[in-house]
């Protein structure tokens, strides 16, 4: 698939795609093209191979059985993995972050391998986690508050390979005290919202990764405006 | 009232009677003080007497429920209408579709021999173990309120438990995976061809979890036999072809294809009660107005017409449905609990169809969807009262789609 675009696959949207993880995909896209950078999203449906040739890969959230019929998807068709051995870069939202690991553990005890890509293991928490969060950035990786809608029941716990994305202000996000993964150019996070166009700063950071350049200034007043509104709701001034 | 079912007041349990009594007294009580509209306290208070209020209420008549994820509400006005031809029916209109619901409605009717009920998926196993449906109408399943309802996959199982129980007849839409899986375990199916379906949670098969493939209007699992059933009704554009081959004109005063889909399904659910079809369309043929959805408003020089939406499957029809004119349209969005708190579903609803039509995102979460307007590339401004978002549209028709709270608060302030 050689094309001059930058190329958004959206991993199998109809099986891990619950919770409007779409958007995430048309966060980078429009971000991209109105700056002047060519992208498109490509549709990567259950049933059909995984390329390795694109440049970002985008998977989102999904039901317990949808979740483990991804990984032997993903398992059988090991074109992420590859891409990601040579650097490409991987948002893994929800599910993402708990498929991604070593291994995950649901509430039936029952554990399940992981496809390996960050150092983390996920086993199911006592209770659900639902409602806002809110969380500042580890490690300096980005500016602003992190924001978004968490709803799960996974608790995940990092490895010394992997970074934390963010500390918890308001939430659970992996245990309570920390949220999501770094690791290489693999970025995970419990958040929904979804999580781009809530962080643009992390949209652009996934975008700076995939084009070796950072991107220019890009003012959205309505997205302004909702992470202000969000965190104030979640009683944190931005 | 020889051959006539009936729930005759003077057969019920004494318990029941008291308990009904009561409830009875506390839905006036509500309404007199203004407390509500009397749907569900009646029936709550009756319940908490009597926790079998239900199977006693429903003892003795036929009784017909009506669930899915969407449509419930109108197919449940629109199947009560068409079962009034063979008698007085009670039945639960605006939505009250839960169990203190039902009994309120029952209560209300005690000598109607027919119910025609709307069931939240949740409940519906419990209902139909109180109720014995003669008929069990099973419309569509889709993502909604995932924060509250859970996911769809888990309700497709407990419908599918429910029905295969129900020694009635169970009429469902074949073009819906989910529904199909759930209702195929029962004695006595009907199959309805709606033409509608959310495909984007039926990827997998519910059975065994292997892709599901379709070719044409026919779909089939690629690892089982689960595979769309040959229908007895089929909806055409703007008709139906009922099981012996007769074609009726619907002629309906709603709007839309799923609206369509509603009116075959109540129209092959009053069949199997014993209702003639031209019958039973005809009655149908009447509803304009289902709680107040799908009314038209005169405000401030407008027109605006009001359409409920709570979750993508809904607002991708409705969003068909507003596409047959270019009048601006008012979308209002709240997330409490009855909505669903998490709104990262507006990210699967397609509002890239509005490009290039005047919107105002409103409601109390009205940023939320600006954002999503944003990349969508719509433009729009921003007036979170819906009410003075119409005003702010040039004189005219105006679109108004709400979600539910937002479209209950909306029709309540509309009507003063």
């Amino acid at each position: 698939m050689s094309t001059n675009k930058v190329q958004i696959a959206l991993v199998l949207p109809d099986l891990l795609g619950t919770y409007g993880d779409f958007g995430n995909a048309v966060v980078l896209e429009k971000r991209m093209t109105w700056r002047g950078i060519p992208a498109e999203i490509v549709n990567i449906r259950f049933g059909e191979p995984v390329p390795e040739s694109c440049d970002i890969y985008v998977v989102g959230g999904g039901e317990d059985t949808a979740q483990t019929l991804a990984v032997r998807h993903l398992r059988d068709h090991p074109g992420m993995q590859r891409a990601a051995a040579r650097g490409a870069v991987i948002l893994g939202v929800c599910a993402g972050i708990q498929i991604f690991g070593e291994s995950f553990t649901r509430a039936d005890q029952v554990t399940h391998p992981g496809l390996g890509l960050i150092d983390s293991t996920s086993h199911a928490g006592g209770s659900r986690a639902i409602g806002e969060v809110i969380a500042t950035p580890a490690g300096g990786l980005f500016e602003g508050l992190l924001t978004g809608f968490e709803n799960h029941q996974g608790r995940t716990v990092l490895g010394p390979s992997a970074q934390p994305l963010a500390h918890v202000k308001v939430g659970t996000g992996n245990d309570g005290s920390v949220e999501g993964a770094v690791q290489g150019r693999i970025l995970c996070t419990y958040l929904h919202g979804p999580v781009l166009p809530r962080n643009p700063q992390i949209a652009d950071l996934l975008i700076e990764w995939a084009t070796g350049a950072k991107p220019g200034p890009l003012d959205l007043p309505d997205v302004t405006r909702l992470r202000t509104e969000r965190a104030k709701a979640a009683g944190v001034s931005l | 009232m020889p051959n006539t079912p009936g729930a005759d007041p003077a057969r019920l349990p004494l318990r029941t009677a008291a308990a009904v009594r009561l409830g009875n007294m506390s839905s006036k009580l509500s309404q007199k003080m203004g407390l509500g509209a009397g749907g569900m306290i009646g029936g709550r208070v009756a319940l908490r007497l009597d926790p079998q209020a239900l199977a006693h209420l429903t003892s003795g008549r036929s009784v017909a429920l009506v669930t899915g994820t969407n449509g419930k509400t109108t197919s449940t006005m629109m199947l009560s209408r068409a079962v009034s031809f063979l008698g007085e029916v009670a039945t639960n209109h605006g939505g009250a579709n839960m169990p203190d619901g039902h009994v309120t409605a029952l209560s209300k009717q005690p000598d109607a021999p027919y119910a025609v009920l709307e069931v939240d998926e949740g409940y519906f196993p419990e209902v139909v173990r109180a109720a014995s449906p003669a008929v069990a109408v099973l419309l569509n399943l889709s993502r909604d309120q995932l924060d509250r309802v859970g996911e769809v996959r888990t309700i497709e199982k407990s419908l599918r438990t429910a029905l295969a129980s129900v020694t009635g007849v169970v009429v469902a839409n074949c073009d819906d995976i989910m529904v199909t899986s759930a209702a195929r375990d029962s004695a006595n199916v009907v199959w309805v061809a709606t033409g509608t379906g959310w495909h984007n949670d039926a990827a997998s098969c519910p059975r065994c979890g292997d892709p599901i493939r379709w070719e044409g209007e026919h779909w089939f699992c690629t690892g089982c036999d689960l595979a769309r059933p040959r229908p007895q009704w089929v909806t055409g554009d703007g008709y139906l072809v009922a099981p012996n081959g007769v074609k009726v004109e619907l002629s309906l005063r709603l709007p839309g294809k799923f609206n369509q889909a509603n009116a075959v399904m109540a129209t092959a659910a009053a069949a199997a009660l014993g209702v003639p079809v031209e019958e039973a369309v005809q009655r149908l043929r009447a509803v304009s107005n289902v709680a107040g959805r799908y009314r038209t408003i005169q405000r401030s020089g407008h027109r605006a017409r009001l359409l409920l939406s709570k979750n993508p499957a809904g607002w991708s029809e409705t969003l068909t449905v507003v596409r047959e004119a270019d009048h601006p349209a008012v979308l209002v969005i709240n997330a409490h609990e009855a909505d669903g708190r998490d709104l990262s579903w507006l990210w699967d609803v397609p509002f890239e169809r509005l490009r290039g039509r005047q919107v105002i995102a409103s409601g109390e979460r009205a940023t939320d969807l600006a954002v999503r307007l944003t990349y969508a590339e719509v433009e729009h401004t921003i007036v979170p009262d819906p009410l003075l978002a119409i005003d702010a549209m040039p004189p005219g028709p105006v679109e108004v789609i709400a979600n539910y709270t937002a479209f209950r608060d909306l029709n309540a302030r509309a009507a003063q």
